[in-house]
């Protein structure tokens, strides 16, 4: 019997054996906190260590060597001259190497015929003076080459042949920023017998960061010292815009189409549905796959730009890959948007039947802005998995290396994750350097689209 | 009056003739009968569940919305079925306008919420919109609280400003019936007074049809009553319609007069 409730039987622990039962279910659910908070914790050691890692790679101290030193040949530093007046440094301080630079970055021919052909020839798609036209290379005078240089070459391409052809700065070595804070003294000691050993002229250690303004403006350089993501960080703009142009208007069609016109439809349209969820599982190499057969194959004619009378591409292009990541990100964004279209609350959209208006009246000035910030928000995520992913675009063929930057949907690219990617495949240590300084910039960029979705997204609610 | 007198008369908005609404193969209501007069207040009552709110949103086709409901029957309108076969429901809500049970504002400006209607209605002119607009909102008794903050969002106001707002957006359509389903149940006793006194000014010009859970506010506001129940297999039915002061003086059905003195629903 129960003393509170003399009726009842009661079946439930004594007084006694309840605190003492209590003491042990307070010690369990103590452990589960415990264990909870280590998950946490993991989690956090984890983004620790990875930007840790990435820090510690992009900053840090290298030693340099170089056969002159910048102020030795110019008054001016050597970023601020021009075309013409690099070149002309070119010819002063490296004569032999001018025509080497001109093979290496005009020539059409090979370099047997380099040198007995004419340089019309030679040079099919380089501008030049008619009065060279008709002799061949080695014919013509040291100062003619250099005008061939200024005239073809831009001053980020001249500017990185000074640094290798005339001062011939050398990288020795680098170390990462933890050796550099907390063991100087093993640098000093590697750096003293490295010049010891070698004997290079002007050798000297600098504190590096390998994240800085030229890195982010600098075009591509087979020299880690030189290299810049330019060309990556607009390659990855074109994408994200064209992809953004192709997937944002789809999707969200796609998603008002299911949940407006095709609610509680027959087996077609759940089948749509399925399938749709199931897509934004696939693996993204998958879609490389399929970009790669559909649009850099088949529809070379349109991708590469040919049917707008653009020449001289193959399928490999911006087109291609903002169609192949539109193809990745358009699941996630029919999702994300379904969500939002069915988050608007019936009787908004009752209401405006109630008034006399037509479904795509309603859906368009009702329940479109009513869901616009949930829309965003998921096209913005689902645009931020984008400007990751690598895999794909390896498989439709970003290119290894250009020095152009593209300028258009026709045009050749390369990424920020294809160009880390490939840095970090090299076997010289100083590319995980400049790889780690991409990552950086890979992050701010993605931050950077993050907050302005934000920004978007509040001000398109405020309005309410 | 009778029933078939009452259809006879010839001063109907809208005849509901032998109404039954399925939602799938469930049968909601059956057998309904009902004339909606002209420029009078008609209340529809009865438990929860009994299909008065059905019956309603059946008269400006808004259980199209619903995927599976289906309606046997007739509605007449100008002596036109709003089921018949070459009617169009939108052009049916746009004469037969609809205020729902919570208020339901536009997330827009009190300005656009009523100037919405007229817009879908293809109306561009900024005058005539001004024009509609301050008419619109006279008649629903906002104009006075809301002229100098056109542009403040409907969702700003309180709950029976909103309500009224949701009228006045009725109104700019300019219908010739308005169907209110439970208006006032989201409201607190003073604003419930204002869009009862609303009503009766409203229907010197409309027809109004409300449903309402409240018998009291059937009594003071309406001019007919018809009272609906269920039987046992969840069926909604038409008991009894007659005026008002006649079904709640002399219930004709032992079932009305049960509920109306409180011993069931």
């Amino acid at each position: 019997m129960s003393e509170n409730n003399p009726t009842r039987q009661s079946n439930l622990p004594d007084d006694q054996t309840f605190e003492r039962q209590l003491a042990r279910r307070h010690t369990r659910s103590g452990v589960w906190r415990g264990i909870f908070l280590m998950s946490t914790l993991m989690g956090l050691i984890a983004l620790v260590a990875l930007f840790g890692n990435v820090i510690n790679e992009a900053f840090g101290t290298v030693a340099f060597a170089s056969k002159l030193t910048e102020s030795e040949i110019s008054d001016v530093p050597l970023s601020e001259l021009d075309g013409p007046a690099l070149a002309a440094l070119l010819g002063e301080y490296a004569p032999r190497r001018l025509r080497v630079i001109v093979r290496d970055e005009l020539s059409v021919v090979s370099a047997a015929e380099f040198t007995t052909v004419p340089v019309s020839v030679a040079l099919a798609h380089a501008e030049m003076p008619e009065s060279m036209a008709d002799r061949t290379i080695t014919e013509l005078s040291d100062e003619e080459v250099i005008q061939l240089l200024a005239l073809n070459l831009s001053a980020d391409q001249l500017y990185d042949h000074v640094q290798t052809d005339v001062i011939g700065l050398e990288l020795l070595k680098s170390w990462p920023l933890s050796t550099t804070l907390f063991d100087y003294a093993t640098i000093q000691a590697e750096f003293d017998a490295l010049v010891e050993e070698k004997d290079p002229p002007n050798p000297h250690l600098e504190f590096r960061s390998w994240l800085n303004w030229d890195f982010v403006t600098g075009s591509q350089s087979s020299y880690a010292e030189l290299a810049g993501v330019r060309t990556a960080i607009v390659g990855t703009l074109w994408i994200m815009a064209l992809t953004m142009l192709i997937a944002f208007p789809l999707g969200v069609g796609a998603a008002i189409y299911l949940e407006e016109y095709a609610r509680g439809g027959g087996w077609f349209d759940r089948l749509i549905e399925v399938n749709i969820r199931n897509l934004a599982g696939v693996p993204s190499i998958i879609y490389g796959l399929l970009g790669l057969a559909i649009f850099v194959r088949t529809l070379e004619q349109l991708t590469s730009g040919a049917v707008f009378g653009v020449t001289g591409v193959n399928g490999r292009t911006i087109l291609s890959a903002s169609a192949t990541m539109a193809l990745l990100i358009l699941p996630v964004i029919i999702i994300a948007s379904q969500e939002a279209i069915r988050a608007v609350p019936q009787s908004i959209r009752e209401a405006s039947y109630g008034l006399g208006a037509t479904k795509w009246q309603t859906v368009w000035h009702q329940v479109l802005p009513a869901a616009m910030p949930g829309i965003l928000t998921g096209t913005i995520i689902a645009l931020s998995r984008a400007i990751g992913e690598t895999a794909p675009l390896i498989v439709i063929g970003a290119s290894a290396v250009i020095f152009v930057d593209p300028g258009g949907p026709f045009s050749k690219f390369t990424a920020l994750p294809v160009q880390i990617w490939q840095w970090t495949a090299r076997p010289q240590e100083e590319f995980r350097n400049i790889a780690a300084a991409a990552i950086i910039v890979l992050l701010g960029l993605l931050l950077f689209m993050n907050s302005f979705a934000i920004i978007l997204r509040q001000r398109l609610s405020k309005k309410l | 009056m009778t029933q078939r007198e009452l259809l006879n008369d010839g001063k109907h908005a809208i005849e509901i003739r032998n109404l039954n609404v399925y939602y799938g193969e469930k049968l909601a209501v059956k057998h309904i009968t009902i004339p909606i007069a002209r420029h009078k207040i008609t209340a529809f009552i009865g438990p929860s569940g009994c299909g008065k709110s059905t019956v309603l949103r059946s008269l400006n086709r808004m259980n199209d919305l619903i995927p599976g409901a289906r309606v046997e029957g007739e509605v007449v309108y100008r002596g036109q079925n709003l089921y018949g076969p070459d009617i169009d429901a939108v052009e049916v809500r746009r004469r037969i306008g609809m205020v729902f049970q919570k208020p339901n504002p536009f997330p827009k400006s009190i300005y656009d919420n009523v100037a919405y209607g007229p817009r879908v209605l293809g109306i561009r002119d900024r005058r005539a919109l001004d024009q509609i607009v301050e008419q619109s909102l006279r008649q629903a008794a906002l104009w006075d609280e809301v002229k100098d903050d056109l542009r403040k969002s409907g969702l700003a106001l309180s709950g029976g400003q909103q309500q009224r707002l949701c009228i006045a957006r009725t109104l700019a359509v300019e219908p010739d019936v308005i169907l209110m389903d439970e208006p006032c149940s989201a409201l607190d006793p003073i604003a419930t007074q204002r869009i009862e006194d609303l009503m009766k000014e409203l229907s010197v010009d409309y027809s109004i049809v409300i449903v309402t859970h409240n018998m009291q506010q059937a009594m003071r506001v309406s001019d007919y009553t018809a009272f609906y129940t269920t039987d046992e297999s969840r069926i909604g039915d038409l008991v009894e319609f007659n005026r008002t002061e006649k079904l709640f003086s002399a219930p004709s059905d032992p079932r009305t007069a049960d509920y109306i003195a409180g011993r069931f629903g």
